[in-house]
Protein backbone atom coordinates (compact mmCIF):
# COMPACT_ATOMS: atom_id res chain seq x y z
CA UNK A 1 0.00 0.00 0.00
CA UNK A 2 2.73 2.39 1.08
CA UNK A 3 4.85 1.58 -1.95
CA UNK A 4 1.87 2.10 -4.25
CA UNK A 5 1.21 5.60 -2.88
CA UNK A 6 4.92 6.40 -3.06
CA UNK A 7 5.22 5.25 -6.67
CA UNK A 8 2.04 7.11 -7.61
CA UNK A 9 3.55 10.32 -6.25
CA UNK A 10 6.85 9.75 -8.06
CA UNK A 11 4.95 9.19 -11.31
CA UNK A 12 2.83 12.27 -10.56
CA UNK A 13 6.04 14.25 -10.15
CA UNK A 14 7.37 13.10 -13.52
CA UNK A 15 4.07 13.63 -15.35
CA UNK A 16 3.49 17.04 -13.77
CA UNK A 17 7.06 18.05 -14.68
CA UNK A 18 6.42 17.13 -18.31
CA UNK A 19 3.16 19.09 -18.35
CA UNK A 20 4.87 22.14 -16.85
CA UNK A 21 7.70 21.99 -19.41
CA UNK A 22 5.25 21.77 -22.29
CA UNK A 23 2.38 23.98 -21.20
CA UNK A 24 3.60 26.46 -18.55
CA UNK A 25 3.56 29.22 -21.12
CA UNK A 26 0.14 28.89 -22.73
CA UNK A 27 0.21 32.24 -24.40
CA UNK A 28 2.78 31.62 -27.11
CA UNK A 29 2.50 35.25 -28.01
CA UNK A 30 5.98 36.37 -27.20
CA UNK A 31 8.62 36.35 -29.85
CA UNK A 32 11.34 33.74 -29.86
CA UNK A 33 14.55 35.24 -28.49
CA UNK A 34 17.13 36.12 -31.13
CA UNK A 35 20.91 35.90 -30.66
CA UNK A 36 21.17 39.38 -29.19
CA UNK A 37 18.48 38.61 -26.59
CA UNK A 38 20.12 35.31 -25.71
CA UNK A 39 23.49 37.00 -25.34
CA UNK A 40 21.89 39.70 -23.16
CA UNK A 41 20.36 36.95 -21.02
CA UNK A 42 23.76 35.28 -20.58
CA UNK A 43 25.30 38.64 -19.66
CA UNK A 44 22.49 39.24 -17.17
CA UNK A 45 23.64 36.05 -15.43
CA UNK A 46 27.38 36.58 -15.88
CA UNK A 47 27.23 40.04 -14.32
CA UNK A 48 24.92 38.63 -11.63
CA UNK A 49 22.32 41.36 -12.20
CA UNK A 50 19.71 39.16 -10.44
CA UNK A 51 21.58 39.68 -7.18
CA UNK A 52 20.23 43.24 -6.98
CA UNK A 53 17.36 43.42 -9.48
CA UNK A 54 14.14 41.52 -9.84
CA UNK A 55 12.22 40.26 -12.84
CA UNK A 56 8.63 39.38 -11.94
CA UNK A 57 9.51 40.02 -8.30
CA UNK A 58 12.20 37.31 -8.35
CA UNK A 59 15.77 38.29 -7.59
CA UNK A 60 17.47 40.80 -5.31
CA UNK A 61 16.14 43.80 -3.42
CA UNK A 62 18.85 46.42 -3.78
CA UNK A 63 17.62 47.86 -7.06
CA UNK A 64 14.20 48.14 -8.70
CA UNK A 65 12.24 45.42 -10.48
CA UNK A 66 13.09 45.76 -14.17
CA UNK A 67 10.33 43.62 -15.74
CA UNK A 68 8.48 46.52 -17.30
CA UNK A 69 11.04 49.33 -17.29
CA UNK A 70 11.32 49.11 -21.07
CA UNK A 71 7.66 49.96 -21.58
CA UNK A 72 7.52 52.54 -18.78
CA UNK A 73 6.75 55.88 -20.50
CA UNK A 74 8.97 57.74 -17.98
CA UNK A 75 11.92 55.41 -18.36
CA UNK A 76 12.29 53.14 -21.39
CA UNK A 77 15.19 51.89 -23.41
CA UNK A 78 17.45 54.96 -23.37
CA UNK A 79 17.08 55.30 -19.60
CA UNK A 80 18.19 51.71 -19.10
CA UNK A 81 21.15 52.13 -21.46
CA UNK A 82 22.47 55.11 -19.48
CA UNK A 83 22.20 53.28 -16.15
CA UNK A 84 23.79 50.09 -17.42
CA UNK A 85 26.58 51.97 -19.19
CA UNK A 86 27.56 54.26 -16.32
CA UNK A 87 26.26 52.76 -13.10
CA UNK A 88 25.15 54.94 -10.19
CA UNK A 89 26.29 55.63 -6.63
CA UNK A 90 24.61 52.36 -5.64
CA UNK A 91 25.21 50.37 -8.81
CA UNK A 92 28.79 49.64 -9.91
CA UNK A 93 29.96 50.45 -13.41
CA UNK A 94 30.50 47.08 -15.10
CA UNK A 95 32.50 48.66 -17.96
CA UNK A 96 30.36 47.03 -20.62
CA UNK A 97 30.85 47.95 -24.26
CA UNK A 98 28.01 49.38 -26.36
CA UNK A 99 27.13 46.04 -27.88
CA UNK A 100 26.87 44.35 -24.47
CA UNK A 101 24.72 47.18 -23.12
CA UNK A 102 22.47 46.94 -26.15
CA UNK A 103 22.09 43.17 -25.75
CA UNK A 104 21.12 43.43 -22.08
CA UNK A 105 18.58 46.10 -22.98
CA UNK A 106 17.21 43.89 -25.78
CA UNK A 107 16.88 41.05 -23.29
CA UNK A 108 14.96 43.31 -20.90
CA UNK A 109 12.72 44.53 -23.75
CA UNK A 110 11.98 40.89 -24.60
CA UNK A 111 11.11 40.10 -20.97
CA UNK A 112 8.88 43.18 -20.88
CA UNK A 113 6.85 41.77 -23.77
CA UNK A 114 6.07 38.58 -21.81
CA UNK A 115 3.68 40.37 -19.42
CA UNK A 116 3.28 42.70 -16.47
CA UNK A 117 4.87 42.03 -13.09
CA UNK A 118 2.01 43.72 -11.23
CA UNK A 119 -1.27 41.98 -10.54
CA UNK A 120 -4.27 44.29 -10.78
CA UNK A 121 -6.70 44.38 -7.83
CA UNK A 122 -9.61 43.50 -10.12
CA UNK A 123 -7.88 40.24 -11.12
CA UNK A 124 -8.36 38.80 -7.64
CA UNK A 125 -11.08 36.16 -7.43
CA UNK A 126 -13.26 35.68 -4.33
CA UNK A 127 -11.60 32.29 -3.73
CA UNK A 128 -8.32 34.09 -3.12
CA UNK A 129 -6.66 33.18 -6.39
CA UNK A 130 -6.35 35.47 -9.40
CA UNK A 131 -6.26 35.46 -13.14
CA UNK A 132 -3.61 37.41 -14.99
CA UNK A 133 -4.35 39.02 -18.31
CA UNK A 134 -1.35 39.98 -20.32
CA UNK B 1 30.40 23.92 10.23
CA UNK B 2 32.91 25.99 8.28
CA UNK B 3 30.18 26.75 5.77
CA UNK B 4 27.88 27.84 8.61
CA UNK B 5 30.52 30.30 9.79
CA UNK B 6 31.04 31.47 6.20
CA UNK B 7 27.34 32.04 5.53
CA UNK B 8 26.97 34.00 8.78
CA UNK B 9 30.01 36.13 8.00
CA UNK B 10 29.12 36.86 4.37
CA UNK B 11 25.45 37.33 5.24
CA UNK B 12 26.26 39.92 7.87
CA UNK B 13 28.64 41.74 5.53
CA UNK B 14 26.07 41.59 2.70
CA UNK B 15 23.41 43.20 4.87
CA UNK B 16 25.69 46.19 5.51
CA UNK B 17 26.69 46.30 1.84
CA UNK B 18 22.96 46.46 1.06
CA UNK B 19 22.54 49.47 3.36
CA UNK B 20 25.70 51.30 2.30
CA UNK B 21 26.53 50.06 -1.21
CA UNK B 22 28.64 53.10 -2.06
CA UNK B 23 31.10 52.13 0.71
CA UNK B 24 31.39 48.52 -0.42
CA UNK B 25 31.27 48.74 -4.23
CA UNK B 26 34.98 49.39 -4.69
CA UNK B 27 36.09 46.48 -2.49
CA UNK B 28 33.43 43.84 -2.00
CA UNK B 29 30.16 44.77 -3.72
CA UNK B 30 26.78 43.37 -2.74
CA UNK B 31 26.45 41.40 -5.98
CA UNK B 32 29.58 39.46 -4.95
CA UNK B 33 28.70 39.06 -1.26
CA UNK B 34 25.16 37.80 -1.79
CA UNK B 35 26.15 34.69 -3.80
CA UNK B 36 28.92 33.98 -1.28
CA UNK B 37 26.35 34.08 1.51
CA UNK B 38 23.77 32.03 -0.39
CA UNK B 39 26.20 29.38 -1.65
CA UNK B 40 27.73 28.98 1.81
CA UNK B 41 24.20 28.55 3.21
CA UNK B 42 23.35 25.93 0.57
CA UNK B 43 26.55 24.00 1.23
CA UNK B 44 26.00 24.22 4.99
CA UNK B 45 22.47 22.84 4.69
CA UNK B 46 23.24 20.14 2.14
CA UNK B 47 26.54 19.03 3.67
CA UNK B 48 25.02 19.06 7.15
CA UNK B 49 22.02 17.05 5.96
CA UNK B 50 24.20 14.50 4.16
CA UNK B 51 26.64 14.18 7.09
CA UNK B 52 23.70 13.46 9.38
CA UNK B 53 22.07 10.84 7.22
CA UNK B 54 25.35 9.03 6.51
CA UNK B 55 26.19 8.92 10.21
CA UNK B 56 22.70 7.83 11.24
CA UNK B 57 22.51 5.28 8.43
CA UNK B 58 25.56 3.58 9.92
CA UNK B 59 23.93 3.73 13.35
CA UNK B 60 20.60 2.43 12.07
CA UNK B 61 22.06 -0.52 10.18
CA UNK B 62 24.86 -1.09 12.70
CA UNK B 63 27.29 -0.40 9.88
CA UNK B 64 30.85 -0.80 11.07
CA UNK B 65 32.56 -0.62 7.70
CA UNK B 66 34.82 2.29 6.89
CA UNK B 67 33.78 4.82 4.27
CA UNK B 68 33.33 3.36 0.83
CA UNK B 69 35.39 4.65 -2.10
CA UNK B 70 32.26 6.29 -3.51
CA UNK B 71 31.72 8.14 -0.25
CA UNK B 72 35.33 9.31 -0.08
CA UNK B 73 35.16 10.51 -3.67
CA UNK B 74 31.89 12.29 -2.92
CA UNK B 75 33.49 14.20 -0.05
CA UNK B 76 36.58 15.06 -2.12
CA UNK B 77 34.65 16.30 -5.17
CA UNK B 78 32.01 18.08 -3.10
CA UNK B 79 34.51 20.02 -0.97
CA UNK B 80 36.81 20.85 -3.90
CA UNK B 81 33.86 22.19 -5.90
CA UNK B 82 32.75 24.34 -2.97
CA UNK B 83 36.23 25.86 -2.75
CA UNK B 84 36.36 26.47 -6.53
CA UNK B 85 32.95 28.17 -6.37
CA UNK B 86 34.21 30.64 -3.77
CA UNK B 87 37.34 31.31 -5.83
CA UNK B 88 35.08 32.06 -8.82
CA UNK B 89 33.04 34.51 -6.78
CA UNK B 90 36.24 36.17 -5.60
CA UNK B 91 37.23 36.59 -9.25
CA UNK B 92 33.73 37.92 -10.10
CA UNK B 93 33.03 34.89 -12.26
CA UNK B 94 29.30 34.17 -12.30
CA UNK B 95 26.99 32.72 -14.93
CA UNK B 96 24.34 30.73 -13.12
CA UNK B 97 20.96 31.82 -11.85
CA UNK B 98 19.63 32.88 -8.49
CA UNK B 99 21.03 30.74 -5.62
CA UNK B 100 23.36 28.92 -8.04
CA UNK B 101 25.25 31.91 -9.41
CA UNK B 102 28.59 30.19 -10.06
CA UNK B 103 29.69 29.29 -13.61
CA UNK B 104 27.33 26.53 -14.76
CA UNK B 105 30.14 24.11 -15.64
CA UNK B 106 30.64 23.59 -11.89
CA UNK B 107 27.26 21.88 -11.72
CA UNK B 108 28.88 18.84 -13.36
CA UNK B 109 31.15 17.92 -10.42
CA UNK B 110 28.25 18.54 -8.03
CA UNK B 111 26.10 16.15 -10.04
CA UNK B 112 28.87 13.54 -10.18
CA UNK B 113 29.44 13.86 -6.42
CA UNK B 114 25.74 13.41 -5.71
CA UNK B 115 25.55 10.35 -7.96
CA UNK B 116 28.46 8.84 -6.00
CA UNK B 117 26.70 9.62 -2.75
CA UNK B 118 23.58 7.85 -3.98
CA UNK B 119 25.56 4.78 -5.01
CA UNK B 120 27.22 4.66 -1.62
CA UNK B 121 24.02 5.34 0.33
CA UNK B 122 21.67 2.93 -1.41
CA UNK B 123 24.25 0.15 -1.58
CA UNK B 124 24.54 0.10 2.21
CA UNK B 125 20.90 0.21 3.25
CA UNK B 126 18.30 -2.51 3.17
CA UNK B 127 14.56 -2.21 3.09
CA UNK B 128 13.85 -5.53 4.80
CA UNK B 129 13.24 -3.84 8.17
CA UNK B 130 9.44 -3.76 8.70
CA UNK B 131 7.72 -1.47 9.24
CA UNK B 132 10.07 0.99 7.60
CA UNK B 133 10.61 3.96 9.95
CA UNK B 134 9.50 7.26 8.56
CA UNK B 135 12.85 9.00 8.97
CA UNK B 136 14.53 6.40 6.79
CA UNK B 137 11.93 6.92 4.06
CA UNK B 138 12.47 10.66 4.28
CA UNK B 139 16.22 10.28 3.85
CA UNK B 140 15.78 7.99 0.83
CA UNK B 141 13.22 10.33 -0.73
CA UNK B 142 15.30 13.44 -0.06
CA UNK B 143 18.46 12.06 -1.65
CA UNK B 144 16.59 10.88 -4.74
CA UNK B 145 14.62 14.08 -5.23
CA UNK B 146 17.64 16.29 -4.77
CA UNK B 147 19.06 14.56 -7.83
CA UNK B 148 15.84 15.09 -9.82
CA UNK B 149 15.53 18.74 -8.88
CA UNK B 150 19.21 19.48 -9.36
CA UNK B 151 19.02 18.13 -12.91
CA UNK B 152 15.85 20.16 -13.44
CA UNK B 153 17.60 23.25 -12.10
CA UNK B 154 20.08 22.88 -14.95
CA UNK B 155 17.67 22.27 -17.81
CA UNK B 156 18.06 25.91 -18.83
CA UNK B 157 21.34 24.92 -20.46
CA UNK B 158 19.25 23.25 -23.18
CA UNK B 159 18.14 25.96 -25.64
CA UNK B 160 14.54 24.64 -25.86
CA UNK B 161 13.91 25.71 -22.28
CA UNK B 162 14.96 29.24 -23.19
CA UNK B 163 12.55 29.77 -26.05
CA UNK B 164 10.08 31.38 -23.66
CA UNK B 165 10.92 33.50 -20.64
CA UNK B 166 7.78 32.38 -18.83
CA UNK B 167 8.58 28.71 -19.36
CA UNK B 168 12.19 29.18 -18.24
CA UNK B 169 11.21 30.98 -15.04
CA UNK B 170 8.47 28.44 -14.27
CA UNK B 171 10.92 25.54 -14.60
CA UNK B 172 13.59 27.38 -12.59
CA UNK B 173 11.27 27.97 -9.64
CA UNK B 174 9.70 24.56 -9.92
CA UNK B 175 13.19 23.13 -9.43
CA UNK B 176 14.11 25.57 -6.65
CA UNK B 177 10.90 25.00 -4.72
CA UNK B 178 10.97 21.22 -5.03
CA UNK B 179 14.66 21.14 -4.11
CA UNK B 180 13.88 22.83 -0.79
CA UNK B 181 11.27 20.11 -0.29
CA UNK B 182 13.96 17.50 -1.02
CA UNK B 183 16.49 18.76 1.50
CA UNK B 184 13.70 19.25 4.03
CA UNK B 185 12.93 15.53 3.68
CA UNK B 186 16.52 14.77 4.66
CA UNK B 187 16.65 17.30 7.50
CA UNK B 188 13.21 16.61 8.97
CA UNK B 189 14.02 12.92 8.81
CA UNK B 190 17.12 13.59 10.90
CA UNK B 191 15.09 15.67 13.35
CA UNK B 192 12.64 12.81 13.79
CA UNK B 193 15.46 10.29 14.19
CA UNK B 194 17.05 12.33 16.98
CA UNK B 195 13.69 12.77 18.71
CA UNK B 196 13.21 9.00 18.58
CA UNK B 197 16.69 8.37 19.94
CA UNK B 198 16.48 10.94 22.72
CA UNK B 199 12.98 9.92 23.81
CA UNK B 200 13.52 6.20 23.18
CA UNK B 201 10.04 6.13 21.66
CA UNK B 202 10.28 4.41 18.26
CA UNK B 203 6.52 4.76 17.69
CA UNK B 204 7.06 8.44 16.85
CA UNK B 205 8.38 7.28 13.48
CA UNK B 206 5.93 4.44 12.96
CA UNK B 207 2.48 5.80 13.74
CA UNK B 208 -0.12 6.36 11.05
CA UNK B 209 -0.15 10.12 11.51
CA UNK B 210 3.56 10.40 10.77
CA UNK B 211 3.06 8.57 7.45
CA UNK B 212 0.17 10.84 6.51
CA UNK B 213 2.37 13.86 7.18
CA UNK B 214 5.14 12.30 5.17
CA UNK B 215 2.84 12.06 2.15
CA UNK B 216 1.54 15.60 2.64
CA UNK B 217 5.16 16.80 2.67
CA UNK B 218 5.87 14.73 -0.42
CA UNK B 219 2.84 16.16 -2.27
CA UNK B 220 3.98 19.65 -1.31
CA UNK B 221 7.43 18.91 -2.72
CA UNK B 222 5.84 18.00 -6.05
CA UNK B 223 3.12 20.63 -6.45
CA UNK B 224 3.63 23.47 -4.00
CA UNK B 225 6.42 25.42 -5.71
CA UNK B 226 3.94 27.56 -7.64
CA UNK B 227 3.69 30.23 -4.94
CA UNK B 228 7.11 31.48 -6.05
CA UNK B 229 5.66 32.49 -9.40
CA UNK B 230 2.06 33.44 -8.67
CA UNK B 231 2.47 36.79 -10.40
CA UNK B 232 4.10 35.30 -13.48
CA UNK B 233 1.61 35.31 -16.37
CA UNK B 234 2.14 31.58 -16.90
CA UNK B 235 -0.62 28.96 -16.99
CA UNK B 236 -3.24 29.61 -14.29
CA UNK B 237 -3.43 25.94 -13.25
CA UNK B 238 0.11 26.17 -11.83
CA UNK B 239 -1.16 28.81 -9.41
CA UNK B 240 -4.38 26.95 -8.63
CA UNK B 241 -2.65 23.61 -8.05
CA UNK B 242 -0.11 25.15 -5.73
CA UNK B 243 -2.82 27.10 -3.88
CA UNK B 244 -4.90 23.96 -3.36
CA UNK B 245 -2.01 21.76 -2.25
CA UNK B 246 -0.55 24.40 0.06
CA UNK B 247 -3.88 24.66 1.87
CA UNK B 248 -3.42 21.01 2.88
CA UNK B 249 -0.65 22.28 5.10
CA UNK B 250 -3.27 23.77 7.42
CA UNK B 251 -3.71 20.16 8.57
CA UNK B 252 -0.04 20.13 9.57
CA UNK B 253 -0.38 23.51 11.19
CA UNK B 254 -3.41 22.58 13.28
CA UNK B 255 -1.79 19.29 14.27
CA UNK B 256 1.41 21.03 15.42
CA UNK B 257 -0.62 23.50 17.50
CA UNK B 258 -2.55 20.60 19.08
CA UNK B 259 0.68 18.73 19.81
CA UNK B 260 2.13 21.78 21.52
CA UNK B 261 -0.98 22.06 23.68
CA UNK B 262 -0.82 18.39 24.56
CA UNK B 263 2.90 18.31 25.26
CA UNK B 264 3.92 18.30 28.88
CA UNK B 265 7.35 18.94 30.38
CA UNK B 266 8.30 15.28 30.61
CA UNK B 267 11.85 14.03 30.83
CA UNK B 268 13.50 16.93 32.63
CA UNK B 269 16.98 15.54 31.93
CA UNK B 270 16.37 15.54 28.19
CA UNK B 271 15.08 19.06 28.30
CA UNK B 272 18.52 20.28 29.31
CA UNK B 273 20.26 18.53 26.43
CA UNK B 274 21.43 21.09 23.89
CA UNK B 275 20.66 18.98 20.79
CA UNK B 276 17.15 18.45 22.22
CA UNK B 277 16.73 22.19 22.73
CA UNK B 278 17.81 22.89 19.16
CA UNK B 279 15.26 20.38 17.84
CA UNK B 280 12.48 21.78 20.02
CA UNK B 281 13.29 25.36 19.01
CA UNK B 282 13.10 24.28 15.37
CA UNK B 283 9.51 23.15 16.03
CA UNK B 284 8.56 26.64 17.18
CA UNK B 285 10.15 28.02 14.04
CA UNK B 286 8.28 25.45 11.93
CA UNK B 287 5.05 26.74 13.44
CA UNK B 288 5.88 30.42 12.82
CA UNK B 289 7.17 29.87 9.30
CA UNK B 290 4.37 27.53 8.35
CA UNK B 291 1.84 30.18 9.31
CA UNK B 292 3.75 32.74 7.24
CA UNK B 293 4.04 30.33 4.30
CA UNK B 294 0.35 29.49 4.47
CA UNK B 295 -0.61 33.15 4.30
CA UNK B 296 1.84 33.78 1.46
CA UNK B 297 0.37 30.83 -0.42
CA UNK B 298 -2.97 32.61 -0.76
CA UNK B 299 -2.60 34.43 -4.07
CA UNK B 300 -4.61 37.46 -2.94
CA UNK B 301 -2.13 37.97 -0.06
CA UNK B 302 0.87 36.95 -2.14
CA UNK B 303 0.03 39.88 -4.42
CA UNK B 304 1.23 42.15 -1.57
CA UNK B 305 4.07 40.02 -0.23
CA UNK B 306 5.72 38.85 -3.46
CA UNK B 307 9.02 40.58 -4.18
CA UNK B 308 9.14 42.07 -0.68
CA UNK B 309 11.26 41.27 2.36
CA UNK B 310 8.54 38.95 3.63
CA UNK B 311 9.90 36.47 1.10
CA UNK B 312 13.35 36.97 2.65
CA UNK B 313 11.86 36.48 6.14
CA UNK B 314 10.36 33.21 4.95
CA UNK B 315 13.66 32.07 3.42
CA UNK B 316 15.73 33.10 6.47
CA UNK B 317 13.16 31.79 8.93
CA UNK B 318 13.22 28.37 7.34
CA UNK B 319 16.93 28.08 6.60
CA UNK B 320 18.07 29.48 9.96
CA UNK B 321 15.12 28.79 12.25
CA UNK B 322 14.37 25.30 11.00
CA UNK B 323 17.23 23.87 8.95
CA UNK B 324 20.11 25.33 10.96
CA UNK B 325 18.51 24.56 14.34
CA UNK B 326 17.96 20.92 13.33
CA UNK B 327 21.45 20.62 11.87
CA UNK B 328 23.02 22.05 15.02
CA UNK B 329 20.93 19.60 17.02
CA UNK B 330 22.00 16.77 14.75
CA UNK B 331 25.69 17.73 14.73
CA UNK B 332 25.62 18.29 18.49
CA UNK B 333 24.15 14.83 18.93
CA UNK B 334 26.83 13.29 16.70
CA UNK B 335 29.79 15.00 18.39
CA UNK B 336 28.22 14.47 21.86
CA UNK B 337 28.17 18.13 22.72
CA UNK B 338 26.46 17.36 26.05
CA UNK B 339 29.72 15.83 27.27
CA UNK B 340 31.41 19.23 27.42
CA UNK B 341 32.16 20.86 30.77
CA UNK B 342 29.32 22.49 32.70
CA UNK B 343 30.89 25.91 32.17
CA UNK B 344 30.99 25.49 28.38
CA UNK B 345 27.45 24.13 28.45
CA UNK B 346 26.24 27.24 30.26
CA UNK B 347 27.96 29.46 27.72
CA UNK B 348 26.53 27.45 24.85
CA UNK B 349 23.04 27.80 26.28
CA UNK B 350 23.54 31.54 26.65
CA UNK B 351 24.59 31.72 22.98
CA UNK B 352 21.55 29.61 22.12
CA UNK B 353 19.23 32.12 23.84
CA UNK B 354 20.97 35.09 22.17
CA UNK B 355 20.59 33.34 18.80
CA UNK B 356 16.86 32.77 19.36
CA UNK B 357 16.23 36.38 20.38
CA UNK B 358 18.36 37.76 17.52
CA UNK B 359 16.61 35.56 15.00
CA UNK B 360 13.20 36.68 16.27
CA UNK B 361 14.16 40.36 15.87
CA UNK B 362 15.76 39.62 12.50
CA UNK B 363 12.68 37.76 11.26
CA UNK B 364 10.12 40.27 12.54
CA UNK B 365 12.00 43.27 11.14
CA UNK B 366 12.05 41.61 7.72
CA UNK B 367 8.31 40.92 7.91
CA UNK B 368 7.51 44.50 8.88
CA UNK B 369 9.88 45.77 6.16
CA UNK B 370 8.03 43.57 3.66
CA UNK B 371 4.63 44.77 4.83
CA UNK B 372 5.70 48.38 4.38
CA UNK B 373 7.18 47.70 0.94
CA UNK B 374 4.08 45.80 -0.16
CA UNK B 375 1.76 48.52 1.13
CA UNK B 376 3.70 51.30 -0.59
CA UNK B 377 4.31 49.54 -3.90
CA UNK B 378 0.99 47.73 -4.36
CA UNK B 379 -1.62 49.62 -2.33
CA UNK B 380 -0.23 53.16 -2.68
CA UNK B 381 1.21 52.29 -6.10
CA UNK B 382 4.30 54.46 -5.59
CA UNK B 383 6.41 54.18 -8.71
CA UNK B 384 9.78 55.46 -7.58
CA UNK B 385 11.88 52.67 -6.06
CA UNK B 386 13.90 54.90 -3.71
CA UNK B 387 10.72 56.49 -2.33
CA UNK B 388 9.24 53.04 -1.69
CA UNK B 389 12.39 51.92 0.10
CA UNK B 390 12.98 54.95 2.36
CA UNK B 391 11.00 53.76 5.43
CA UNK B 392 12.01 50.16 4.73
CA UNK B 393 15.70 50.91 5.21
CA UNK B 394 15.32 51.73 8.91
CA UNK B 395 13.93 48.26 9.54
CA UNK B 396 16.73 46.74 7.55
CA UNK B 397 19.19 48.49 9.86
CA UNK B 398 17.55 46.70 12.80
CA UNK B 399 17.79 43.47 10.81
CA UNK B 400 21.51 44.05 10.17
CA UNK B 401 22.22 44.66 13.87
CA UNK B 402 20.30 41.49 14.75
CA UNK B 403 22.37 39.77 12.04
CA UNK B 404 25.58 40.72 13.86
CA UNK B 405 24.24 39.08 17.03
CA UNK B 406 23.32 36.01 14.99
CA UNK B 407 26.87 35.92 13.65
CA UNK B 408 28.33 36.17 17.16
CA UNK B 409 26.04 33.64 18.83
CA UNK B 410 25.91 31.00 16.10
CA UNK B 411 29.55 31.72 15.30
CA UNK B 412 30.58 30.93 18.84
CA UNK B 413 28.46 27.78 18.90
CA UNK B 414 30.05 26.78 15.58
CA UNK B 415 33.58 27.25 16.91
CA UNK B 416 32.82 25.13 20.02
CA UNK B 417 31.35 22.41 17.78
CA UNK B 418 34.42 22.39 15.56
CA UNK B 419 36.72 22.13 18.58
CA UNK B 420 34.66 19.26 19.98
CA UNK B 421 34.66 17.57 16.59
CA UNK B 422 38.46 17.60 16.45
CA UNK B 423 38.85 16.51 20.06
CA UNK B 424 36.45 13.59 19.43
CA UNK B 425 38.44 12.48 16.39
Amino acid sequence: MFLKIWLTLVIAFLVYSGIVYLFADVRHKEEQPDDAVNHGWVLWQQKNCQSCHQLYGLGGYLGPDLTNTASNPYKGRKYMEIFIKNGTAKMPNFHLNDSEVSHIVQFLCWVDKSGSSKVKAESVHWTGTYRIDK
Amino acid sequence: MVMLLATLFFGSLASWAFLFPENFNAVLPFYELRPMHVSAALFWILTGAVSGILHFRNELFAEKKSNSLAETLFVAIWCTTAIVIFVCYGLKLFGGREYWEFPPVLNIPILVAWALLMVSYYSRVHFSKRPVPQYFLMWCTGILFFLFTFIEQNLWNFPWFRTSYLKEVAVQWKANGAMVGAWNQMIYGTSLYIMVKISGNESLALNKKSYIFYFIGFANLIFNWGHHIYNLPAAGWIRDTSYFISMLEWILFISIVQDFRKSSPKGSEKKHSLPYQFIISSEYWVLANLLLALLMSIPAINRFTHGTHITVAHAMGTTIGINTMILLGSTGYIVKIDELSARTQTRLKFAFVVAQISLSVFWLSLIIAGLIKGYRSVYLDIQDFNTIMQPVLNLLKIMSVAGVFLLLSFGWIGVVYIKKLFSTR
